[in-house]
């Protein structure tokens, strides 16, 4: 309960968006902002943990091919995991090995990495504005 | 690692826990959902395997 008061508290001196971003760019960080340690953590180690499986199952980081739409949402998933992907792409990884067993696999970790994270973000969204 | 069935279990052990912590809000409620997660997703890729036996590749 005090937790519930004091995260409305810093809530409300928060800026959403920046929070947003925050928990975007390092998954759990929204959460750890508002004080939510035991969520922020388990974010910060699960989700990255969860995409570097995918790269390690030799999973592929999707390029932003509007010509070819599903590719497209899958890039937009996999850059859900906010810098975590930037870092991946700047060391050369996710080319992705298409004959390897574990390709679809990886691209399963990776997109669906991408997108708990986005709903963590939205959840910290919610704290920001006091929903939660 | 290729095994499929151990790929499944890692990939439900994940996004169990992602969604159990995300979902709850105390330690008992989030162990029970998550539990109850992992064992839904186990169970319903064994059952649709079995679904899909009779059907050839």
């Amino acid at each position: 309960m005090r937790v519930r008061e004091a995260t409305v508290e810093r809530a409300q001196g928060a800026n959403p968006a920046l929070v947003c971003l925050a928990a975007w760019a390092v998954p759990g960080l929204g959460h750890l902002w508002f004080r939510r340690r035991f969520k922020g953590l388990v974010f910060l180690i699960v989700l990255p943990l969860m995409f570097g499986t995918g790269l390690w199952l030799e999973g592929q980081l999707f390029p932003f091919e509007l010509s070819q739409p599903l590719v497209a949402l899958a890039a937009l998933a996999d850059v859900g995991i906010g810098v975590t992907y930037l870092a991946a792409k700047a060391l050369g990884y996710g080319g992705g090995n298409v004959v390897a067993i574990t390709y679809e696999y990886g691209n399963a970790f990776l997109i669906v990495a991408g997108l708990l994270n986005l709903l963590v973000v939205i959840d910290a969204w919610d704290i920001a504005l006091g929903r939660k | 690692m290729s095994s499929h069935f151990l790929l499944l279990l890692v990939f439900a052990l994940f996004v169990s826990i992602v969604f159990a912590v995300l979902l709850r809000d105390d330690a008992r409620s989030q162990l029970r959902f998550g539990g109850l997660l992992f064992g839904a997703f186990v169970l319903s890729a064994i059952l649709l395997g079995w679904l899909m036996y009779p059907f050839p590749l």
